[in-house]
């Protein structure tokens, strides 16, 4: 259980900040937010690095900080795992000297350094120095060292942000592996929407320095009022699910969703399998009337939730021709039209609607909690 | 070896090797940690303390020697209580010449000091402390390493300071073979004596094998630190 209430006054820009969760059960919690918000100035003060001018800190019922109390306990006595951006190596140490250097540590938790090299793949390092590194196993030694500190919770700021395409595709998978096979909680921190799919469970989104929202990832991406906070870049719903049937026939995979069956080309999983569907905003259409003589073969049924705000930029003329819209199929979903479409359709919040699925990302990690990899499915 | 160096050059030299070592050593621990206090911190008096240790690079050396004769002479202010609570005095005699060279190196060594530690990336202390160390471990492992070398620069400047020191040293401590006449003052004692010019000559030779021997050595032995640090050079 984390629990933060701190208010920070900086020159040009202020934190008044409460978030509370639950982070044994959630996994990820990801602090997602754009540059500049304030999210490593908040994980700077539940570290410690970073001292609120008033408020709370407690992590699993312990007071870290209290500004009525008194109490500022040390970064060094918060058992806290930080893992940088910048990785933050120690450049006159070997990599192995860097991975034991918290590795006295008594928290309760306890890493075994074979264990963590081989988890993150990093055993055949152990002699170098640190400028000897790529950037990607420089994170890797990083995310290694503060495990083997044996911290109660880990704290991750940006860990891909200064890695390239290859690299961050490189890194994901270990923090998944983190998260399944660890059971530690993590705060990851990030301004990509994508990593923090793939990524968290929950999320709490971070604007100007306070929490303009705080829950299941799923719910918040749906919400199209927070639309300009988590981006029209790849907009689109997550939706849980659990594999119910295989049509061997077909070569399909039957998926129990909120919103009623969809059927995906087949998945290597058992019946009962849990795992999560993304579907982008733009692979998504609507009817009034349930269509016939299509090939689509996902229609779920559902009514008009919500319609979203024309978005009017000047540089992005094709982009005001569009419209979001979410509709509820017992999950919310969130759909991309035409303007055109919005108003010959008619639709208005509660009219009944048919989704039209055109496909379906489906994140294995994020559920499932094993290792595989992602399968996209398109077709219709 | 002996036959090279005279007697008195000898003594010259084992005393200038002998005060430039003491003072350097002296002032190392002070300058590491006025190094610390302006590089890390914020106080009140902050400037008035910066000019203060700036000061003897910028007054004639003559009036540092002025200075510390007045305050540490056997009737200066602080002097006077030394000899009084200790029985030590320290005016004319090579600890004084010592003190000197000191005092006229701390700039020099306090300002290498302090740009090493102002480099020295704070973000690897704090991961440092997130590690779980506690400030001295941070300190020892991380911070000093980290400037070791501007440490070895500093020292190695107040160590060829205190060799080349004279118009502090001649004012406070005066110019007595044996006690307190390190090579440039016995220099400067054969260039006054008619006949001294060969003398004078040998002894700023002296002056410069000792000098070029120093930095050689510390030139190697920060390379060896920084090879040491940054893993590759």
């Amino acid at each position: 259980m984390i629990e933060l209430r701190a208010k920070k006054q900086f020159p040009s820009f202020a934190i008044d900040a409460e978030i509370e969760i639950d982070a044994e059960d959630s996994g990820i919690v990801a602090l997602f937010g754009k540059s500049g918000c304030g999210k490593t100035s908040i994980i700077n003060m539940i570290a410690g690095l970073l001292r609120p001018d008033a408020g709370k800190v407690v992590i699993d019922d312990r007071v870290l900080f209290d500004s009525k109390a008194g109490i500022d306990i040390p970064p060094y006595r918060r058992d806290i795992g930080y893992v940088f951006q910048d990785a933050r190596l120690f450049p006159h140490m070997t990599v192995k000297s860097n991975l034991l250097y918290g590795a006295g540590r008594e928290s309760g938790t306890r890493f075994d350094l074979d264990l963590i090299t081989e988890l993150l793949d990093i055993g055949h390092l152990l002699t170098r120095r640190p400028g000897e590194l790529s950037g990607g196993e420089k994170q890797r030694v990083s995310i290694g060292r503060t495990i083997l500190s044996n911290p109660r919770i880990l704290l991750m700021d940006e860990p891909l942000a200064s890695l390239d395409g290859a690299r961050k595709a490189e890194i994901l998978p270990f923090i998944q592996r983190l998260r399944d096979e660890l059971g530690l909680p993590i705060i990851y921190v990030s301004h990509s929407i994508e990593e923090v799919v793939r990524l968290a469970d929950v999320m709490v989104l971070i604007d100007e320095g306070r929490v303009a929202a705080s829950g299941d990832v799923g719910d918040i991406t749906s919400r199209l009022d927070l639309y300009p906070l988590t981006g029209r870049y790849e907009a689109g719903s997550v939706i849980a699910a659990t594999v119910k049937d295989l049509d061997a026939d077909y070569g399909l995979t039957v998926l129990d969703t909120p919103g009623g069956d969809i059927r995906v080309p087949q998945l290597s999983l058992s019946p009962g399998s849990a795992l999560r569907l993304r579907i982008r905003a733009r692979d998504v259409a609507l009817a009034i009337e349930r269509p016939t003589g299509t090939s689509f073969q996902n229609i779920l049924n559902g009514t008009v939730r919500e319609i979203g705000e024309r978005i009017h930029t000047r540089s992005d003329a094709a982009a005001d021709a569009m419209v979001e819209v979410s509709v509820d199929i017992g999950a919310p979903l969130r759909v991309r039209i035409t303007r055109k479409s919005l108003d010959e359709l008619g639709l208005r919040i509660g009219s009944p609607v048919y989704a039209l699925i055109k496909a379906v990302a489906i994140d294995k990690h994020t559920l499932g909690r094993g290792a595989g990899s992602e399968h996209a499915a398109r077709y219709s | 070896m002996t036959d090279l160096l005279s007697p008195a050059e000898w003594e010259a030299l084992a005393l200038s090797l002998r005060v430039a070592v003491v003072s350097m050593l002296g002032c190392l621990p002070v300058a590491l940690a006025l190094a610390f206090l302006l590089a890390r911190f914020r106080f009140p008096g902050k400037a008035l303390l910066d000019g203060l240790i700036h000061l003897p690079l910028v007054v004639p050396p003559v009036v540092v020697g002025y200075l510390l004769l007045v305050m540490l002479g056997r009737k200066g202010i602080v002097g006077a209580w030394l000899f009084d609570v200790f029985g030590v005095s320290i005016a004319f005699t090579w600890k004084g010449a010592a003190v000197a060279a000191a005092v006229m190196a701390l700039p020099l060594a306090v300002r290498a000091m302090r740009l090493a530690i102002e480099n020295v990336d704070r973000g690897l202390e704090d991961a440092a402390k997130t590690l779980g160390a506690q400030p001295l471990k941070v300190f020892a492992t991380v911070t000093m390493p980290l400037i070791a070398p501007g440490i070895l620069v500093g020292a190695l400047l107040a160590f060829a300071r205190a060799l080349g020191e004279f118009g502090a040293t001649i004012t406070f401590v005066s110019n007595i073979p044996g006690e307190t006449q390190t090579i440039p003052l016995a220099l400067y004692a054969q260039i006054q004596t008619p006949g001294g010019e060969a003398a004078a000559a040998r002894l700023a030779a002296i002056s410069i094998a000792v000098a070029l021997i120093a930095m050689i050595a510390s030139e190697y032995m920060a390379r060896r630190i920084r090879r040491s640090i940054g893993g590759v050079e």
